[in-house]
């Protein structure tokens, strides 16, 4: 053992027994770096966002003045504009959480319950992996298909019909499909928790099977379903690419990302109706039982 | 459980739909690649393997592709850091505000990137006066990669009896000694698993990037969107775009594979899955 090695290991363990027998040491040690970044770093951002939305632009320099001011908190309250961008953005991230419930659902059911054990894993890869494939991808590949040369038009074409193009449809339709696994994997999970002997219990106790799905099954997994919409809801509030790439409509995200270079103190303000929205969300979903169950 | 025949046949058929409604559109873009004319009407005319020449030969695409790389290699290295740190106190103490951690780390990827994007944005260049470039999107990606670690390892962590570390503090092991020799290796694949998962999200990121990324520099998705709207490049685009879905499957399967022995199918998600709040980003 090299000299250079001992004085190492020698430091560590004057470290270490400093440390020893001191269990909020170790706390503060261990936290010190992940709450930093976290609750000083992040939330700080957070807060100063906040506050950015009280700021204003000088209308003749384009400079940004750190005073007070409700200009932009009003503009958001007055301008019919922005009302209809919120409507809309709500409505379709609704639409799609919707959307995706009743999708995932019989997925997610066949996974946890009647799937073998080599393809309950070969369905979870097969959800998995377009997860996490790329986001921008899967919106291209969807804006070649709506385009009116499109395959969707293409196949539809000999029946008479025509596909939705671009626009409110379309942006349903992507966002729905992006986010699907998000809402798979907690039901799936949440599933997986009701012990079978439930639904034996429930069939034994002479239940259709229809019974057993509403009366035993739906309740208990509601919870992961709650929890999945979290993810579906929040994450169309925030995407402002999809709109570009398949509609011509304006969600909150557009606003917001067109404001950012030329009106930050606007493009903030902006950002807390998405932070709201969210807030609000969260607390309803935490009194249904979302956060406990998954 | 016990199904009729009919009830059994329409759930499969919703599981095929879904399946279908999840896979064709890659497809359809996959072969959009091969496509032997520029114009990307359906059906296409011809096949041909041109556009991945050209797309490798890209230089912009080649220097946004290393930029992604690198991007993401530092950004889970400050993720592996600080996740690990904070599984660590939570799962192994017990403090004031230990609920909360969770809900903290989960935040940056709960709430939309577009919130995440402008209140760094903000920050750097009204509030601490930073340029925004290649450090400003780091500093963005790791702060949403943190919770992919602190699920990967929490989930381990809890699974794993603390007898064994109590044996090893019993045989006169100090706090390092024990994490070094008993911790750390039954870490190790959830860690692995953590990182992988990390570099995935970092490497597909485009929302939080655009907010956060300076004028001259461009990640892999960033150089996409930008392409995206010249009609002579959209093939190219295409070729790049069917390479990137290949390259982060690789990274989803590894880390799969990695976490697949503790504990059935959930396990590459499973942190999150199992532990908190199904944190997918």
């Amino acid at each position: 053992m090299g000299p250079g090695l001992d004085v190492d290991q020698g430091l560590s363990r004057r470290l270490a027994s400093f440390f020893d027998g001191r269990p909020r040491l170790q706390v503060g040690a261990l936290l010190a770096g992940p709450l930093g970044w976290l609750a000083i770093g992040y939330l700080g951002s957070l807060a100063i966002l906040l506050i950015a939305a009280f700021w204003s632009v000088d209308p003749l320099s384009g400079e940004v003045v750190q005073g007070f001011s409700l200009e932009n908190i009003e503009v958001l309250f007055d301008e019919p504009v922005y009302r209809s961008i919120v409507g809309r953005t709500v409505a379709i991230a609704a639409l799609v959480t919707l959307t995706d419930a009743l999708l995932a659902f019989p997925i997610a059911f066949y996974m946890a319950k009647l799937a073998s054990r080599r393809g309950k894993a070969l369905l979870l890869v097969a959800v998995l992996v377009p997860l996490w494939s790329s986001y921008l991808v899967k919106v291209l590949s969807w804006r070649t298909m709506l385009s009116s040369d499109g395959v969707i038009d293409w196949v539809l074409q000999p029946f008479g019909l025509h596909g939705p193009g671009y626009g409110n449809v379309a942006v349903w339709l992507v966002m729905s499909y992006l986010w699907l696994p998000y809402m798979v994997l907690p039901i799936y999970a949440g599933l997986e928790r009701i012990p079978n002997s439930l639904i034996s219990a429930s069939e034994d106790l002479g239940a259709a099977p229809f019974t057993t799905f509403r009366r035993v099954i739906l309740p208990l997994s509601f919870p992961a379903v709650v929890a999945g919409s979290i993810f579906t809801f929040s994450l169309t509030l925030g995407d402002y690419i999809t709109p570009r790439l398949v509609s011509n409509n304006q969600f909150i995200g557009n606003v917001i990302f067109n404001n950012i270079s030329n009106n930050l103190p606007l493009a903030s303000a902006l950002a807390l109706v998405p932070i709201v929205v969210m807030v609000a969300y969260l607390l309803v979903a935490r009194k249904l039982g979302a956060f406990e169950h998954v | 459980m016990r199904l009729s025949r009919k009830a059994a046949l329409i759930l499969r058929a919703g599981v095929g739909v879904g399946l279908a409604f999840i896979y064709v559109p890659l497809l359809v873009l996959a072969l959009y690649a091969f496509n032997s004319s520029s114009i990307l009407k359906w059906p296409p005319p011809g096949l041909t393997l041109d556009w991945f020449g050209k797309a490798l030969e890209d230089e912009f695409a080649r220097e946004a592709f290393l930029t992604s790389l690198k991007a993401g290699a530092v950004a889970t290295a400050i993720a592996l850091a600080l996740g690990t740190l904070a599984s660590l106190a939570v799962a192994r103490h017990r403090f004031f505000g230990r609920e909360t951690i969770s809900f903290l780390v989960i935040l940056p990827i709960a709430l939309p990137g577009i919130v995440t994007g402008v209140a760094l944005s903000n920050t750097f260049t009204q509030v601490l006066g930073i340029d925004l470039g290649f450090f400003t999107v780091i500093v963005g990606h790791a702060t949403f990669c943190i919770v992919v670690v602190y699920n990967n390892t929490i989930a381990r962590l809890r699974r794993l009896s603390t007898s064994f570390e109590e044996a090893s503090a019993d045989l006169g092991a100090h706090t390092w000694q024990t994490f070094r020799f008993v911790t750390l290796p039954n870490l190790r694949s959830a860690l692995g698993a953590g990182a992988l998962l990390a570099f995935g999200l970092s490497f597909d990121e485009i929302i939080v990037t655009t907010f956060t990324i300076g004028a001259g520099e461009e990640t892999l998705p960033i150089w996409i969107f930008r392409n995206l709207f010249r009609p002579n490049q959209l093939p190219v685009v295409n070729a790049v775009a069917v390479l990137v879905v290949l390259i982060s499957i690789l990274p989803v399967y590894l880390a799969h594979r990695l976490t697949r022995e503790e504990g059935g199918p959930a396990a590459a998600r499973g942190g999150a899955v199992e532990a908190e709040a199904t944190a997918v980003p």
